[in-house]
């Protein structure tokens, strides 16, 4: 595989940089801490540590998003990914192997926050593997909506567009308010997104609901991960044509 | 596409198989809005050849290279890299070539052992050959000792080589080197130009530049560049040839008086008084009337030479202008 040289390189690239490594695993835990503080303060059932773990993990994969858009966009404008244009990589290479590095810092992130909400209280009545899954299928959609940021954008635009993705991501996700309160449009829009959907679909096996009753979800996730991929070569496809 | 009978400018002795052509440009045209960049070129550059394109900044070289690893499309026009077409075929043209471009692009987080590995991973090469191949690299390039640092460490000289030996790794059969001692100092330059002269006959290299000494010591052939068009096509040589039947005799010589330069430029209506001498510029040379001449009116000759004519002066009667500003 065509890719893998060039995914080794992009990890190597991104675990030489631990400063940046700390923040997105380590950002999380915090959001986690604080949200449950808050949740302690002011009460409300969304502010337990079961419902706030697969928010905040969600909201923490937009992050994944700008760092990976950032690298891919950061490399467009390089010397070397214009050099390796001039190699046999593809267009779905290219994708593949600007994903592939942040899957680690994906897994780290699900385990930093399920660790602190450990910490504070979590509770777990379903398949905690099936809750890994769900979030990770969501961290690599989210990685397939940084493809296309990181190839349509400058990296400057990239840090601003992403910074929106975040709030975006945090207010339609459902990550601090129950979706079905609010009701109307913004729980329409929240809906014809798969962040919702993988909040929704992790807090129902963490309270013990099964495989079958969140497949609906999973689709919706899946659904918009292969189009976010699709969409992320093709963008790449046609930003690096001459 | 392959009926098709080019005819080279410089109508140079080239093989009349189409086979035995590396490269071919076809009317080769790339503009950026209103700008020409390159303008209708025709170019063949044989197989084993090292070919190079000598122009100023901006004259077309970087987008002519860009165009046929298919990196930009041409807008008119088409060319072939060891018979397959760069628009139809770019894959199996990647497959064969490598390109080290006019920027330097490595990685900088990684190592050049990590370096080099990354594009033979690309090129699909086995582990053992990739060892084999970095080490005789490294060593050829001088980067043995400090492969193990970050190249983001490196001097710009040794991100230089680094950055080549990328494109030298994968053993490509057509290699394009893109102002390939571009901010090198002089030593390091004339280093380069050693390594890259040992890959003479053995691959077929297209080389810009925009330093004459480099075309000059360096090609086969040389097409000079400007504004987008070919304005001239040959061998070093026969570029300086071409540009005047003359040729000049530098004599250094003391006690010149101006009654001696007088009587040699009845002679020779071209000679004039230089530092230290006279240079004497005609179809003919006669050395004997020139030495016997010049004793006679009490010279010293302490040296005579032949002035080659230069690329300098090539570009400057093609153009009008001096390549470097």
């Amino acid at each position: 595989m065509r890719f893998t040289a060039l995914a080794i390189r992009n990890f190597k690239e991104m675990i030489r940089d631990p400063l940046s490594i700390g923040f997105e695993v380590g950002l999380p835990p915090v959001f986690m801490v604080m949200f449950w503080a808050l949740g302690e303060s002011v009460g409300g059932d969304i502010f337990t540590a079961t419902m706030l773990a697969p928010a905040v993990t969600v909201f923490g994969f937009a992050f994944l998003t700008m760092f990976s858009a950032i690298m891919l966009a950061r490399d467009r404008q390089s010397a070397l990914l214009s050099r390796l244009l001039t190699t046999p990589l593809r267009s779905s290479d290219f994708i593949v192997a600007y994903s592939l590095p942040f899957i680690l810092i994906a897994i780290l992130q699900i385990v930093a926050c399920f660790a602190m909400g450990a910490l504070l209280g979590l509770e777990v009545y379903g398949n905690i593997g099936i809750v890994f899954l769900v979030l990770l299928l969501m961290a690599i959609c989210c990685l397939g909506l940084g493809t296309i940021l990181g190839s349509v954008f400058t990296e400057n635009q990239v840090s601003g567009v992403g910074s929106a993705v975040i709030v975006f991501v945090s207010l339609f996700g459902g990550c601090w308010m129950d979706m079905e309160t609010i009701g109307g449009v913004f729980q329409g829009i929240g809906y014809s997104l798969p962040f919702a959907h993988a909040v929704d679909a992790a807090r129902d096996v963490l309270m013990g609901s099964g495989f079958g009753d969140i497949t609906t979800d999973l689709c919706w996730v899946l659904g918009y991960t292969v189009v976010f991929f699709v969409l992320g070569v093709l963008c790449f496809r046609w930003r690096t044509r001459g | 596409m392959k009926e098709s009978t080019k005819v080279n400018k410089g109508n140079m002795s080239c093989p009349t198989n189409e086979n035995d052509f590396a490269i071919q440009t076809f009317a080769i045209t790339k503009k950026f809005g209103n700008l020409t960049a390159v303008d209708g070129v025709d170019l063949s550059i044989k197989s084993g050849e090292m070919f190079s394109l000598l122009g100023p900044n901006g004259a077309g070289k970087t987008t002519t290279i860009k165009m046929l690893c298919c990196l930009l499309k041409p807008t008119a026009g088409t060319a072939t890299v060891m018979g397959h077409d760069i628009q139809k075929e770019p894959l199996a043209i990647k497959e064969i070539i490598d390109v080290s471009p006019q920027e330097t692009a490595i990685a900088g987080h990684l190592n050049a052992w990590e370096n080099l590995a990354l594009i033979c991973g690309i090129y699909g090469l086995s582990k053992e050959e990739t060892r084999k191949r970095s080490e005789e690299l490294l060593e050829l390039m001088g980067l043995t000792k400090r492969a193990k640092e970050q190249a983001r460490k490196f001097s710009g000289g040794m991100q230089r080589r680094l950055s080549i030996a990328m494109a030298l790794i994968s053993d490509p059969q057509v290699l394009f080197l893109d102002e390939p001692t571009l901010g090198l100092d002089p030593q390091a330059r004339r280093s380069m130009w050693e390594r890259i002269e040992d890959l003479k006959g053995k691959k077929t290299i297209l080389l810009t530049t925009h330093y004459l000494e480099e075309a000059d010591a360096l090609a086969d052939r040389i097409a000079i560049i400007d504004k987008g068009k070919i304005i001239a096509l040959g061998t070093p040589q026969e570029l300086k040839n071409s540009i005047s039947d003359k040729r000049t005799m530098v004599v250094k010589a003391r006690n010149l008086t101006p009654d001696s330069i007088d009587g040699l430029k009845k002679m020779y209506p071209e000679a004039k008084k230089i530092e230290g001498g006279v240079e004497i510029r005609a179809n003919e040379l006669s050395f004997d009337k020139i030495v016997d001449f010049l004793r006679s009116k009490g010279a010293t000759i302490e040296s005579m030479s032949m002035k080659e004519p230069s690329l300098d002066d090539v570009f400057l009667q093609l153009t009008g202008k001096e390549l470097r500003e």
